[in-house]
């Protein structure tokens, strides 16, 4: 992260007037739609229940459902491989465009290629990635970043997108800023790309072990054309995002659209197993990522941030998101599940800020449909970058390390006290040198002549 | 990349110890067959709609209001036009021929009432992919004995194609994006217009 972290980058995002008021209005919007289709299903918490268990399950048997799940995919046709880093998958994207001496590939909006940097190291590869999804479109057209999860553009109003469009894919032509015209200027630019790119990248909402079934869910076909129309189809997929069974999809398709784009059901879902002769790309490649998910699964309390299902839901209920947008989380992953997901992902002395990006309200946790318990891991691992900092010697640290050490045993803490009732010693001398600052506006509490522990030796 | 592949593993089964806890899934949701929605064909007409696809009365009816008069078809749909020129996709359409016809016209898998959704499997009735998503106009024949009431009873009828490695679209409504602004504009990239007729 940028050297002032979430504090510096929230206080320029909160400047931008514009910015602010986009990411409010969407916000409150699908906050509310969300809330409409939650509420007409009276098993919901019963299904919040199964969705965390599911994810639960399937990472407690991570391995062999990888391997069950690669199994499937090459009895099908597909290529499975494994990549350590953001390096490896990236390399084995370019080499397969490379292979066949592909010069373009049309993208699926996903946010694991996000992480991975892909676009910038198929450019540096010679491989033009073009995203598809218009709000990837906007950001890519932009040189932009994306700033929510589910709908990247969030900060852009139509005005400013109609004078990119017309700076960019619908150079010369006359432009209004409705949506559906936009729209239609993107479709018309896509169009050709679909129909003639012979290869396409995707990511993976699930992968389904026992059957070896990819799931994509989107809105707007650009997805089923990516998927369906290439020749040769690479998807990138997290190793958390793997389902144990297909009947787990009965819970998640329900869970991920009414949380995600407060939809009964999104518009297109799309599922495929491997390649199908006569109907879909002839190659299939599947990755399967690493990229500092072990290390997020390691810790038993912050591993639930790897149950995301990536709807936005916590997005769009924070009241710390909904005022800095998405930006100022400086991640892929914004937002409280981005607060808990990237400093794990990256490592906490990269991202030491982000737990602090929250009131810790709960609003997260009560619409997350896999139950991530946010505001606790954003605790547990506020207490791990405060131990993991050992090498603070500024006086705080030192001193609460003091007292940590004092509290901790009983002998030491009535030493500590007799002590301090002879005027010397840690707990004494707290308001004198750099810490005087704090009984500057406040009193100590005066050390009494018997502690409760000697009067009741004495009793 | 075998190193990786041991590599990953690895990690997963260092990161998760010896004998991580394995938690049972509670399904007390409504599960396959557990829900009793009343009149199936009359709800997933109504939730059709909502997603502003247009439910009409008969193939015929719908081609007519839209002036359709060339169709594509998917291979195993048994239709009978008079005056339609039904152009079936065997051997398969090339996309110009597709985007030269006026629509595709097929039938489906199963239909969800209470999202409705429609699903396509790939089999003869409900043809290859491309077939509903090249056309700027799709129309998809529903039995009313296909309609089931929820996403559980969906899944569960759809356990063979997936083992089958059959490939699966579900469809709610047509295309549609809310990227500007969080408004909705429906046709994006996949058929404009989405057509359902629900017959006995």
């Amino acid at each position: 992260m940028s050297r002032g972290g979430f504090p510096a980058a929230a206080r320029a995002a909160l400047g931008d007037t514009q910015m602010r008021r986009n990411v409010g209005a969407a916000t409150r919007t699908i906050r509310a739609k969300r809330a409409g289709v939650v509420s007409e299903l009276k098993d919901w918490e019963a299904l919040r229940d199964a969705g965390a268990a599911i994810k639960a399950r399937a990472l407690a048997t991570l391995p062999e459902q990888l391997e069950r799940l690669e199994a499937a995919v090459s009895a099908a046709g597909g290529v499975v491989h494994w990549a350590r880093d953001a390096a490896e998958a990236n390399a084995i994207v370019a080499g397969v465009a490379h292979a066949h001496d592909f010069r373009e590939a049309i993208k699926v909006k996903s946010l694991a290629t996000d992480e991975i940097g892909l676009n910038a190291a198929l450019a540096h590869a010679g491989v033009e990635a073009i995203e598809t999804d218009l709000a990837e479109l906007i950001v890519q057209l932009a040189g932009d970043r994306p700033s929510h999860i589910l709908v990247p553009a969030i900060h852009r109003n139509r005005e400013e997108i109609r004078a990119l469009f017309a700076r960019t894919i619908a150079a010369g032509e006359k432009l209004s800023s409705d949506p559906p015209a936009l729209a239609e200027a993107a479709r018309r630019h896509l169009r050709a790309k679909f129909l003639s790119v012979p290869m396409a990248i995707s990511g993976a909402n699930f992968g389904v072990a026992e059957t070896g079934t990819i799931c994509v869910v989107e809105s707007e076909g650009n997805g089923r054309f990516c998927i369906t129309v290439p020749e040769v189809l690479v998807t990138v997929m997290g190793i958390e995002k793997v389902l144990a069974q297909w009947r787990d999809l009965e819970v998640m398709l329900q869970l991920l659209p009414r949380s995600s784009t407060g939809e009964r059901m999104n518009p297109y879902t799309s599922l495929w197993t491997g390649v199908r002769s006569g109907d879909g790309p002839k190659e299939f490649h599947l990755v399967l990522l690493d990229n500092g998910r072990t290390d997020v699964l390691a810790d038993e309390i912050g591993r639930q941030a790897l149950h995301c299902i990536r709807c936005s839901a916590c997005l769009n209920a924070c009241p710390v998101y909904s005022r800095t947008g998405g930006h100022a989380y400086e991640s892929v992953y914004p937002g409280p599940i981005g607060a808990i997901l990237t400093p794990q992902l990256r490592g906490l002395d990269d991202a030491p800020t982000l737990p602090w990006a929250s009131s810790l309200c709960g609003a997260c946790y009560e619409v997350c449909p896999v139950k991530i318990d946010i505001p606790s891991v954003l605790v547990h691992l506020r207490g791990r970058v405060v131990r993991e900092e050992t090498s603070r010697l500024d006086p705080e640290a030192v001193a609460m390390r003091t007292v940590g050490r004092i509290f901790a045993s009983q002998t030491r803490y009535e030493r500590a006290q007799r002590l301090a009732r002879a005027g010397r010693g840690p707990l004494a001398r707290l308001p004198v040198g750099p810490l005087r600052g704090w009984t500057a506006m406040r009193d100590l509490p005066e050390v009494p002549a018997q502690s409760f522990r000697d009067w009741w030796r004495t009793r | 990349m075998t190193d990786a592949r041991a590599a990953v593993l690895g990690r997963i089964r260092a990161a998760l110890g010896p004998a991580p806890a394995v938690p049972e899934i509670p399904r007390e949701y409504r599960g396959p067959g557990m829900d009793d929605a009343g009149d199936l064909p009359d709800r997933f007409i109504a939730r059709v709609s909502d997603y502003r696809a247009t439910v009409q009365e008969s193939v015929a009816a719908a081609l007519a209001a839209r002036g359709f008069a060339r169709i594509a078809c998917a291979p195993g749909l048994d239709l009978d036009l008079p005056g339609v020129e039904l152009v079936r996709d065997d051997p398969p359409l090339s996309a110009d021929a597709l985007l030269a016809l006026d629509g595709i016209v097929t039938g489906c898998a199963v239909a969800v009432a209470e999202t409705g959704t429609l699903v396509l499997d790939a089999s003869p009735p409900c043809g290859r992919r491309a077939l509903t998503l090249i056309p700027d106009y799709h129309l998809c024949v529903v039995r009313a004995d296909q309609i089931v009431a929820g996403v559980p009873d969906a899944i569960a009828s759809l356990d063979a194609a997936a083992r089958a490695g059959r490939p699966i679209t579900m469809i709610s409504g047509p295309s549609a994006t809310s990227d500007i602004e969080l408004e909705r504009v429906e046709g994006v990239h996949g058929p404009r217009t989405l057509d359902v007729v629900v017959v006995a």
